[in-house]
């Protein structure tokens, strides 16, 4: 009953193939959701937000002076993928992480990709999260990127794309499991039906690769997040993450470096810690080596790391990888350290810094959608054909003083999934799909991963900070 | 345990033991002031004015308050953000700092707070506030009833636990001795009325105040007497509220961080708590009366804030790092 006057108006629909017509992996929720009253419908919605609200499930909103922290809308119709495309997924993903990992440790070793000429030095070098501090020094493991949140989209014939590959701190992991959490109350009889792979052993993976990099084995090591505090907007989540794995949280005042070692500050004197999962970016961890003025980190950290005396999830400088000037040559990083061809593609991509992208980029800026090359959170973008001539004009003088900062991308019409929209009823809104894939003796990925959703009609930004939902992405065991 | 930790576990259970302390005190004295016949602005002040005296807080009240008349003094101490003290800003600040150390209590005790929060800054509670003054206060203390009863029934009994009990006998015994110190204060003007009906009304609030009627009954089988009611809030070694049972209590909790035996002493913390408890262990309310009691309960605030004060410096306080100095030291490290 509720989804007779959904249309999909010519997208990829997540969930029907033409309406009327569901997609079979989406039959069964189908069918339940057609059982269900509106008032039931509104019930479980406001169960949800309200238990949301009373776990405290919340992000911190900056612009507002009070520090207000809201929940993230939730919407309660679930993403599904079924077995095989998760498959096809996971091996993509795997195949990336291992090249990005492989590189990383190349650019700050034998730099042969550069020497090979396949990625032109400069760009490495120029790049403003390449750590010079790094080079030479040996991480455990050989891993750099431990935790990443990869960012997928499907274009209208519905293939998957990769968007962006997010190696620093990936935040958002933690929404996966409360949504989780919120769906099994909301509809404690339709998981078992479904067939859905379950999600809550994240964190038991994140604690066995973050005991995996220790450098410490012979002992249990002790291991800490560090977060930049109460008034990160992902503190919720840092303190989540700490609670399921039963670790310390700890804030760089916590810590002091002493003999090349890393001591927390307790009760009981200082206590040596041996792995740290950082939720702080590079530029704020060390005031003796990077951004002097933070008081956020931990003075001697990089010496620890040199002298080999800490693990440290992700390692410091994998910013490089994060460069979405970078992300247009993991296509050649996977065929130069794997010999293989991508198994999901990019977005095509333009180089403004390329000449023979340079012209082209320049004059179609109204038809490219533009993002500058360190910039998260959907902020420094420009999205060509819905911009004022302003904003186009803005780009323009931009790029030429700097085209190394620039990537252009044509736009993508992003696939759709049927989404609560109050009295309108159920309409289809834009998503994506960030994965999250931990890096450690093996590499992990959990099935499922936070499905972001554009609630404004005709949106295409899903960030939470500019009005994004997210919902529960259903992994199936079958087909 | 992180230093940082142990001092907001201990805040926190401070600010939520207060937060019921001031929302009793002020539920009974609402209740008293129906029993007061011809009540002019002379009463009111003289009924109110001890109240906001006993949290310290009577200058910041008279900054922004012309008359200290019922409505003004409720508001004050419900919901006056800008007075630290207020039922408001001590769940807020309870909930702050539980917040910070949400990955060390337990989801039960967080949730419980954060509802208390979300109803406090909802319409509701004003609305509550209007409509049944006594429900609404009563939420509060049901709130951190809630509370405590979930840390006994879900913390681990470790470090965590001691800092969190450290925190609440502090508070509950400090918050006891301002409660009969309010008697003090309101026999004052008129000695000549002790032992009247009016004189009996306001005892029974002192311990209706102290959540103590029933148990100063069941022990005393006898009239309301100010001595008897006096020795059992400070004397009591059974009832939870009296001032002895709470220093006992954090006496345990001291000798259980550290390690050491109860008999002995590590820290200045022991030391001071462990003189006080055997004042209290071996005084008498006759001794109390020859002091003075308001000269007696002073002088065991003062000694409360030693003892809170040496259990910061031997835990929870971090010298401040020299960051310059260390940013210095680091890079010399690095050459």
């Amino acid at each position: 009953m509720h989804f007779d006057n959904y249309t999909t108006d010519g997208f990829f629909d997540e969930m029907f193939e033409a309406p009327g017509k569901v997609r079979p992996h989406y039959k069964v929720l189908a069918e339940r959701f057609d059982r269900l009253s509106d008032e039931e419908f509104e019930e479980k919605r406001q169960a949800v937000d309200l238990s949301f609200l009373r776990a405290g499930v919340t992000f911190t909103v900056y612009s507002d002076n009070q520090g207000t922290e809201r929940i993230m809308p939730f919407d309660l119709i679930p993403r599904i993928i079924p077995a095989g495309e998760w498959e096809l997924l996971e091996r993509g993903l795997k195949q990336r992480l291992e090249a990005l990992n492989l590189f990383l440790h190349d650019i700050y070793h034998d730099q042969k990709i550069l020497k090979d000429n396949v990625i032109p030095p400069s760009y490495v070098l120029s790049s403003k999260d390449f750590r010079r501090e790094m080079v030479g020094v040996d991480v455990p493991r050989n891993i750099y990127i431990h935790i990443c949140g990869t960012d997928l989209i499907r274009d209208d014939k519905g293939q998957y794309l990769v968007l962006e590959d997010n190696g620093r701190c990936p935040s958002g992991v933690s929404y996966v499991l409360e949504n989780r959490a919120a769906m099994r109350r909301a509809f404690p009889n339709l998981f078992p039906a479904a067939g859905v792979r379950p999600v809550e052993h994240y964190s038991e993976d994140l604690l066995k690769m973050l005991k995996y990099i220790s450098p410490v084995q012979d002992r249990e090591p002790t291991v800490a997040i560090l977060t930049p505090g109460v008034y990160n907007s992902a503190y919720f989540e840092h303190c989540f993450l700490a609670r399921q794995m039963g670790v310390e949280i700890v804030e760089g005042r916590d810590l002091v470096v002493r003999d090349y070692k890393v001591y927390m500050r307790t009760t009981k004197g200082l206590q040596q810690v041996d792995v740290i999962y950082r939720r702080i970016n590079d530029d704020f961890l060390d005031p003796s080596v990077f951004n002097p003025d933070s008081l956020l980190g931990v003075p001697g950290l990089l010496n620890a790391v040199r002298a080999g005396n800490i693990g440290l999830a992700n390692a410091i400088g994998t910013g490089v990888a994060d460069d979405k000037v970078m992300y247009y040559f993991v296509p050649r990083m996977i065929k130069y350290y794997l010999d293989q061809d991508p198994i999901l593609p990019n977005v095509e991509t333009y180089l403004p810094s390329e000449k023979k992208d340079y012209d082209f980029v320049i004059n179609n800026l109204d038809k490219l959608v533009v993002k500058s090359a360190n910039e998260a959170g959907g902020y420094g973008m420009l999205m060509g054909p819905w911009a004022s001539k302003e904003e186009i004009a803005k780009f323009h003088d931009d790029i030429q003083k700097n085209p190394r900062n620039y990537i252009a991308q044509n736009p993508i019409s992003l696939s759709r999934h049927p989404t609560y929209c109050g009295e309108a009823g159920f309409e289809g809104r834009h998503i994506d799909l960030r994965p999250y894939i931990i890096c450690g003796e093996d590499i992990k990925i959990t099935p499922g991963g936070l499905t972001r959703v554009a609630l404004r009609k005709g949106s295409l930004v899903v960030n939470s900070s500019q009005g994004g939902g997210a919902k529960d992405t259903w992994v199936l065991y079958k087909e | 345990m992180l230093s940082r930790v142990a001092d907001s576990i201990y805040w926190m259970a401070r600010y939520i033991e207060r937060a019921e302390n001031i929302a009793r005190l002020v539920e009974v004295n609402l209740q008293l002031l129906l029993d007061f016949q011809d009540v002019d602005d002379a009463k009111l002040k003289e009924h109110w004015d001890p109240l906001i005296r006993s949290t310290g807080d009577e200058k910041r009240f008279y900054e922004n308050n012309k008359k200290a008349n019922s409505e003004n003094v409720l508001e004050f101490l419900t919901f006056e953000l800008e007075n630290p003290n207020s039922v408001l800003s001590c769940v807020f600040s309870a909930r702050e700092n539980a917040r910070m150390v949400r990955d060390q209590i337990t989801a039960e005790m967080w949730e419980t707070l954060n509802k208390l929060y979300l109803f406090l800054k909802s319409g509701r509670a004003r609305q509550l506030f209007e409509s049944d003054i006594h429900d609404f206060y009563q939420q509060i203390k049901e709130h951190s009833h809630l509370f405590l009863g979930l840390a006994n029934a879900t913390v681990t009994r470790d470090e965590g636990y001691d800092f969190l009990q450290i925190g609440s006998y502090i508070e509950r015994a400090d918050k006891t001795t301002r409660i009969l110190d309010i008697k003090y204060h309101m026999l004052l003007p008129n000695v000549t009325d002790v032992g009247g009906a009016v004189d009996v009304a306001q005892w029974i609030a002192i311990l209706r105040s102290a959540s103590a009627y029933e148990a100063y009954h069941q022990l005393y089988v006898t009239d309301v007497n100010p001595a008897k009611i006096a020795e059992f809030l400070i004397f009591s070694e059974t009832f939870p509220r009296s001032i002895r049972f709470c220093v006992q209590k954090l006496n345990e909790c001291l000798h259980r961080v550290s390690g050491c035996q109860l008999a002995n002493y590590s820290n200045e913390a022991e030391r001071l708590c462990g003189r006080l408890l055997s004042e209290l262990n071996y005084g008498s309310v006759e001794e109390v009366f020859q002091e003075g009691l308001h000269e007696y309960l002073d002088r065991i605030q003062e000694r409360l804030n030693e003892i809170g004060g040496s259990t910061y410096k031997a835990y929870m306080f971090l010298p401040p790092v020299d960051m310059e100095g260390e940013i210095q030291v680091q890079q010399q490290q690095q050459q």
